[in-house]
Formats: structure tokens, sequence, C-alpha cells
């Protein structure tokens, strides 16, 4: 690890301040960070503890959920109103990681979480252009089962690691932010960024900017809602494929739906061509599995990945087939 | 500030980029928290934090200066085991027992998560009272890898105890 100095932020402000200064890093339970700094991916000069911000889950004017950036994964899955009213969350989140990891995470660190793509991790030997834009991509052409099948770009296939985020797409959360510039709020579906030819960059989030809160808007739909993930293993292991979906059926035919994948793309993918082949739909497997086609339509596997849109199709089709029998919660 | 480490108050790392882990081990000597594979992957290094069961491998002592640290050598001693240690000899929870402070710490804070009613994976409704079935106690788990293969024994030395305290 590179030396660095260690600050911890008292408030907003205080953070704001000293995030300021070039080569600074806030730290939230260090679950990613600690690792890309101890693997010299990340070597920032200082570090500044925000993990101690709001930690409070606060219900809006509107009846949605406002959570504090300093929130751990563990509480937010933990929290009654989640629990009853945003099921998907509660349910990718707990989908991910370990309890230990979740116990640790924050809800801000768990949205600007670092691709798992094994080149991006081997500074002694790979080419990467998220670690050094310009320097290649050897996941291209090297071993990519858990690469991006959409919104690739040549520069960069990784996907987006974060089952929470999954949730969060589907559920229109808006990501609350302050910075040098001020304060602004953007929606979760232009927070993170295709690759194209800037990989370094997951976010449109500026130097210095500090999440400070994730708001949940009141949802109808939220309360009937579930996340599937497939995995190489039961448990402890990042998603190949998950979906998120919300939906309200009316008259025996659905009138509104939420759909997001995880593990397709460099971002959580909302699939927005799915929920328009489903919406005023009858709903039953074939129109399930119509729904996926049509978002899958431009999938470009890579040498290892080419399961993906069929997976992703039968996971849909699971996930639909689950919440239009009431069986889901 | 110090981190309070098994009841006792403790200076934390001039140099910050000293883990938890390395901190109990090399500089206090409690070297019953294992290191495996010191990236978040095994659960060996895993003690408690202010009751809550967190991995010591990736988290810097710094930040938790202030905060109260249980160690495997918190919960029990040679001749006063905890109940949960007694139970790990009597059902073959370990074979090499280089995972089982981890597994045992690990099994604390599940047992404190459960009681509190907070869900699982495989939680089949998210708002009921937990009910730690084999299924549950092996997902709640799977944070703690046991290269020996004794998962079984870990989950039966698990469940006993919890029934025991019931
Ligand atoms: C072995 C292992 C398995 C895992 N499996 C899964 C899995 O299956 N699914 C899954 O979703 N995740 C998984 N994770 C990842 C885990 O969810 C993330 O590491 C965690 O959510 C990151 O949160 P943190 O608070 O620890 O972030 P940190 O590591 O502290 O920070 C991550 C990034 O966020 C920045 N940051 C933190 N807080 C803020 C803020 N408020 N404002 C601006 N920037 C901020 C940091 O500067 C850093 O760049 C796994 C991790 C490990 C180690
Ligand atoms: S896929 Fe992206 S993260 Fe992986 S090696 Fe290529 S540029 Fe790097
Ligand atoms: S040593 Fe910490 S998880 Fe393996
Ligand atoms: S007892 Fe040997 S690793 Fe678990």
């Amino acid at each position: 690890m590179t030396p660095f100095d260690y600050a911890r932020a008292g408030d907003v402000a205080d953070a704001l301040r000293m995030g300021a200064i070039e080569g600074t890093a806030f730290l939230g339970g260090g679950t990613n960070l600690v690792d890309l700094m101890r693997e010299t991916v990340a070597r920032p000069a200082r570090l500044i503890d925000v993990s101690g911000l709001s930690d409070r889950i606060e219900e809006t004017p509107d009846g949605g959920l406002r959570i504090g950036a300093g929130v751990r994964n563990t509480a937010l899955a933990e929290h009654a109103a989640v629990r009853s009213r945003y099921p998907v969350l509660a349910r990718a989140i707990l989908a991910g990681a370990s309890a230990q990891i979740r116990n640790m995470a924050t809800v801000g660190g768990n949205l600007l979480q670092r691709t798992r793509c094994t080149y991006f991790y081997d500074t002694d030997g790979s080419r990467c252009n998220k670690r050094v834009v310009g320097s290649g991509c050897d996941a291209r052409g090297g071993f990519n089962r858990i690469h991006a099948v959409l919104g690739a770009s040549d520069a960069c296939v990784a996907t987006h690691p974060s089952d929470m985020c999954v949730a969060l797409a589907a559920l229109d959360a808006v990501v609350q932010v302050e910075g040098p510039a001020g304060a602004r709020a953007i929606a979760f579906d232009a927070f993170h960024r295709l690759p194209g030819d800037r990989p370094d960059l997951d976010t449109i989030l500026a130097p210095g900017e500090l999440i400070v809160a994730v708001e949940l808007p009141a949802n109808p739909l939220a309360a009937h809602s579930t996340y599937r993930k497939v995995r190489d293993r039961a448990s402890y292991a990042f998603a190949l494929i998950s979906v998120a979906a919300a939906l309200s059926i009316e008259e025996g035919r659905i009138a509104d739906v939420r759909i997001a994948f995880g593990g397709v793309a460099h971002k959580p993918w909302r699939a927005v061509k799915a929920e328009a082949a489903l919406k005023g739909q009858v709903p039953d497997d074939a129109l399930f599995r119509a729904a996926a086609a049509a978002e899958f339509a431009d999938a470009q596997p890579l040498r290892d990945n080419g399961f993906k849109p069929l997976l992703a199709q039968r996971t849909l089709a699971a996930v639909l087939g689950e919440l239009t029998t009431g069986a889901a919660a | 500030m110090s981190l309070i480490i098994n009841g006792v108050a403790v200076a934390p790392p001039a140099d910050p980029r000293v883990s938890l882990l390395d901190h109990l081990r090399e500089t206090l000597h409690l070297t019953g928290t294992k290191k495996g594979c010191n990236q978040g992957a095994c659960g060996a290094c895993t003690v408690l934090a202010d009751g809550e069961r967190i991995l010591s491998c990736l988290a810097l002592a710094v930040q938790y200066d202030g905060r109260s640290i249980t160690t495997i050598e918190g919960v029990g001693q040679a001749g006063a085991l905890h109940p949960l240690q007694q139970a790990f000899i009597d059902h073959d929870g370990f074979q090499c027992g280089y995972c089982t402070p981890g597994q045992i710490c690990s099994a604390l804070g599940m047992m404190m998560e459960a009681k509190r009613g907070l869900p699982s994976n495989v939680t089949s409704d998210l708002t009921a009272a937990v009910t730690l079935d084999r299924a549950e106690v092996q997902e709640r788990m799977s944070g703690n890898l046991c290269r020996c293969g004794a998962h079984n024994g870990i989950i039966d030395a698990i469940r006993l105890s919890v029934e025991a305290a019931a």
C-alpha cells in the first residue's frame, strides 16, 4: 500500500473541504477501497473517512425514503419500511457479498464499488484501460465469462458488480450529491456511465463530489417486487446475471412494470425495451421471453459469455412468473 | 482515543495502512484471529466490532478507533470455554482449526442478527421472525470458508447451541 494520511470528517462541510484537495479519496466501509489500495490499483494520498456521516433512514414528505450515504448495507436491508415497501432492495442487498461485508459496507461505497474484472486488479501483468487509460483491454480477447454483453465499448467490456444498485435502478432512485460546485440530484440511470472511450470513469461524479444520500420515490409497484441472482455457487459470489423486477396487474394485464438487469453491462441495466414490451399485455411465459429477447436483441457476446442473453431471458421469465402468480413478496 | 480490544484500551497504530487484523496479530500478539486471504474472501479474520461481525483484514485499524472489538481471545479461554466453542469440539466443527476463530466470532454475530429478525437471502417471508434451520445457517455462514470441509459439523454445532440457548 502506498502511504496516505487519514482523517475523519465531522460533517459534510468538513468532508467537502478536505475532499477538495487533489489526491484525496473518501472512505466508506473500506471493503473495496482497502483491497484496491493493497493491490495498488488505487493510490490515494489522503483518505477522508465519511463512514460516520448520516446513517439515518427517513421518510420523505412524498412517501418515499431518504437513505443516508453512511447507512450500512445490513441496516438498509433490515429496515422495516424497506422490507415491506421495497422488498426488491432488501433482497438485492442480502444476495450480495457476505454478512460481514454487508455489516461494513456503506450505501455510498456500494454505489462506487469498482468492477471485479480480474485484469483490472492485475497491476503486474495485464493491460487495462480502466486502470491506465489507453493501455489496452486484456479482457476483450481473454477470459471474459463475467463480462458485459450490452453497452460495452472497444475500450472496456467490464460489468458493474453491485446487486444493490440493480434494485436501485429498477426503483428510480435518486442520488443526492454535494460538491465544490454545490448540491445536485442525479437520476439513478444517469449516475453510472457506459465505458465509451473513458472506462476509467465509472460514474458522472466530479472530483471532490460526495454522495450524501439516496432517495427512493414513493412507488406503489415496489411492494410487489423481488430480486433473483444467478451465480457460480449458492452464496458469496458475484452475479453472472441478476434481475430486479416490480410489477402490478390490473384486469388480467400488466399495468406497470420495472425491470433492471445486473451482470450484463458497465452499469446496472434498466430494461426499458423489455418494460415497453410487457406493459398492457396479458402475462405469460412466452411474453416474458419475448420481452427479454427485445432487450437483448443488440447483445454482443464475447468469447466466454455467450450464455448470458439466454440466461437473462430465463431468469427474467422465472422472476416475472413468480411475481404474476403472486408467489413472491 | 483508543481501540478497546477485549475490554482493554489499546493505542491505534501510527501508520494508517495497518489493518485491524495486522494490528491484532503483529502489534498486540493476539494471534487467535487468522489471516486467510487478506482480501475479504474467506472470513478467517472475522472479529466482532460492537457486537457486529466484520472482516478485520479489510478494516483499517485507525477507522475502528473508539470502537469495542472482541476477538476469539475475548470469547473464551482454555478451561473457561464459551458454550459455542465447546459445541464445536463436541460436533466436529473443525479439523485443522485454522478457520475456527473466524467461524465462532461469525456465528456469535449471526445469532444476534437472527435474534433481531434480520432476514437472509433464503428467508421466504422478509417480515417474519427468523427460524435458524439448516438452510438459514448455511446461508448466513457463507462468508466463512473451511478448507477442511468441516461445514456440516460447524452447522450442527451452531444449531445445537442456538437450541440450547433458546
Ligand atoms: C469478497 C467480496 C465479495 C463481494 N461480493 C459482492 C456481491 O456479491 N455483490 C455486491 O453487490 N457486492 C459485493 N462485494 C462488494 C461490496 O458490496 C462493496 O465492497 C461495498 O459495497 C463497498 O462499500 P464500502 O462502504 O465498503 O466502500 P469503500 O470501499 O469504502 O469505498 C468504495 C468507493 O466509494 C467511494 N466512496 C465511499 N463513500 C463515498 C461517499 N459517501 N461519497 C463519495 N464516494 C464515496 C470510495 O472513495 C471508494 O472509491 C463484495 C466484496 C468482497 C470483498
Ligand atoms: S474489461 Fe475494462 S476493466 Fe477489464 S481489462 Fe478491459 S478495460 Fe480493464
Ligand atoms: S483474511 Fe479476511 S476474509 Fe480472508
Ligand atoms: S478446520 Fe481447517 S480450515 Fe476449517
